[in-house]
């Protein structure tokens, strides 16, 4: 087994109320593990531990977990010492999330940016769409917007750089690639990510106010090709609520 | 209880509703949200005796105005700020900030500018809107759905509680709630590193001017350019901001992050605002001044201890007062009447 020397995280204040620790600054499975690692073992913790009563919110990013306090409720000395030295010692274990199998549709008007990326890569458009359905993404990290996924793993022969000029209105439900990175917008907004499909999938869904947001980090995810009309009765089975979200785990009928 | 209903006639320049925050959900990209000045929001509240962290109207510019649609209503102002009420039996009264006032079906509330920046309105029993993921603060980026999730319109209406009570004394603050003035305190990082000494120097060294380019979300200030180490520097892996993080992107002009702001962001945190100072940052008008202090963690803690304890002892100075023109009979024969007249002209 090929086993990399791990890198010490680093303790940082992010002001007086959040503790970032920081594995690296790199973009990578192995990083964002130790990330999501230290996040399930705080989740833990937060239901035990009198030390962690005062956590408000824990933030996974690509290299880091934030962890925010209430700063007059907690001993923020103390917490920092045991975040550090609980990052110190994990790491070891390659946790995964859920494993979903998304759809998504290549319909001409939902992906205006296939046939330049195409040219640009010396591809046909089929070949591209290929590639990027037999990508399993890995989700570093949701931020941006409510629920919006960033998701490592486009093989660097796909890689293209965001638009000189971004969208002033990137429709919901796009799926859109940058550099190495795969993203869905969940909601209307300006963005500069080139444009290859759309979703019928609601990535953020208020009715389920426990996860508002469908993606964790840690999520793996595969796309699979719909035709349009698919696409059309899948996006109004969603609207209806009556799209269960459980559809899309891989897991599903496996055993 | 809410059968009190005010209807939004004008919504004005930047007024929302807000509250103390939607928490427990960064991780899934919501932003924190809630009221930029809590001191300010809560004392507003007090005035009611409402529960802490009851959502409250937030003014950062002008033109709002309000109808009374059920109630009776009652209402407090908090900040530099004042409104004018059109009584629906006629005539017209003040509203100034730091006291209640009862308005009765019919009643006009216009309110005016919020001069510093940022103004709290809050009504009895608190904005009884739907919360939306524990919160009741708008944040219209978040595709929230009703009053949350967009800018108020003419119609909207602001279920709130009625104020039933007989008692006609209302409530007041005798002194002003004021910020401290002074340098806005700091903790450096927590990529202090992505900067030249000089740079980092010359943060807390030199003036800043707040632009008119500012909301919810941030704050940009104008200064000297402060340096990175390298051009690749003033770019990171995005990783987790809060409000009062200082983000330096290349042109090295340093934007402010406020409550509304994305939960993660790929510019590189000379220094985050710390929790005492976040209130002032709402009051940052367009040209004015501010310069930084770097302080530790713990005097961190200390300002904000203080603050708190300040605060809550400044509420203790709340005081119940008859308003003019309510004659209270009891004190008229129960007691020597005191030198002056008693106004009963409106």
């Amino acid at each position: 087994m090929n086993t990399t020397a791990l890198q010490t995280p680093r303790l940082l204040a992010l002001g007086d109320a959040a503790w970032t620790l920081e594995f690296g600054s790199d973009i990578s499975t192995a990083t964002n593990a130790r990330v999501t690692d230290l996040a399930d073992q705080v989740a833990r913790l937060r239901q035990t531990e009198p030390l962690f009563a005062a956590v408000t919110d824990v933030v996974p990013t690509f290299r880091s977990l934030t962890v925010h306090f209430d700063p007059l409720a907690a001993d923020a000395d103390r917490l920092g010492e045991r975040l550090l030295a609980l990052g110190q010692q994990g790491g070891q274990v390659l946790r995964v999330g859920q494993h979903w199998r998304l759809p998504v549709c290549f319909e001409p008007s939902f992906a205006p940016d296939l046939p330049r990326l195409a040219e640009a890569k010396g591809l046909t458009e089929t070949e591209i769409i290929g590639k990027l359905l037999n990508v399993e993404f890995r989700v570093y990290v949701i931020g941006f917007q409510p629920g919006f996924p960033y998701m490592g793993g486009l093989p660097p022969e796909l890689a293209m750089p965001r638009l000189a000029s971004p969208r002033q209105r990137v429709p919901a439900h796009s799926l859109a690639v940058a550099g190495e990175m795969c993203a869905v917008y969940p909601w209307d907004s300006p963005g500069g990510w080139n444009l290859l499909g759309r979703t019928p999938v609601q990535l953020f869904d208020l009715r389920l106010a426990e996860h508002p947001a469908m993606l964790a980090v840690g999520d793996q995810v595969r796309w699979y090709a719909v035709p349009l009309a698919e696409y059309e009765r899948l996006r109004q089975l969603g609207q209806a609520g009556q799209l269960p979200r459980e559809t899309f785990l891989e897991t599903q009928g496996a055993t | 209880m809410t059968t009190g209903l005010l209807t939004i006639v004008q919504p004005g320049i930047g007024t929302t509703v807000q509250d103390g925050g939607r928490h427990g959900h960064r991780h899934e990209g919501v932003a924190v949200s809630g009221w930029l000045d809590a001191p300010l929001a809560e004392a507003a509240n007090a005035l009611l005796g409402n529960s802490g962290g009851a959502a409250v109207l937030e003014l950062r510019g002008l033109g709002t105005e309000l109808r009374v649609s059920a109630g009776p209503v009652r209402v407090a102002l908090a900040g530099h700020i004042s409104a004018k009420c059109l009584l629906a039996e006629g005539g017209l009264s003040v509203l100034p900030a730091w006291q209640s006032q009862t308005l009765q079906v019919g009643d006009r509330l216009l309110l005016g500018a919020a001069e510093t920046g940022c103004a709290y309105l809050a009504v009895s029993g608190g904005i009884a809107l739907p919360a939306q993921l524990g919160s009741r603060s708008s944040n219209w980026r978040a595709g929230l759905q009703g009053v949350l999730g967009r800018a108020l319109r003419p119609g909207d209406l602001l279920p709130c509680s009625s104020w039933t009570t007989t008692d006609p004394k209302q409530w007041r603050l005798p002194t002003p709630w004021a910020l401290p003035d002074g340098p806005m305190r700091v903790l450096l990082g927590p990529q202090a590193d992505h900067f030249r000494s000089d740079a980092v120097a010359a943060f807390l060294r030199d003036g800043w001017e707040a632009s008119a380019e500012q909301d919810r979300m941030g704050l940009r200030l104008r200064g000297t350019p402060l340096v990175h180490t390298r051009p690749a520097a003033a770019d990171i892996v995005s990783d987790a901001v809060t409000a009062g993080a200082i983000q330096v992107p290349a042109n090295g002009q340093p934007i402010v992050l406020l409550t509304d702001s994305q939960t993660v962001g790929g510019y590189p945190k000379i220094a985050t605002v710390i929790r005492a100072d976040l209130p002032r940052l709402a009051h940052l008008r367009p040209g004015s001044r501010v310069h930084f202090r770097a302080v530790t963690a713990a005097q961190a803690r200390q300002a904000l201890q203080d603050q708190r304890d300040t605060w809550t002892r400044w509420l203790t100075t709340r005081e119940a007062f008859l308003p003019p023109g309510f004659i209270n009979e009891a004190a008229l024969y129960g007691s020597n009447l005191i030198s002056g007249q008693i106004r009963a002209d409106f």
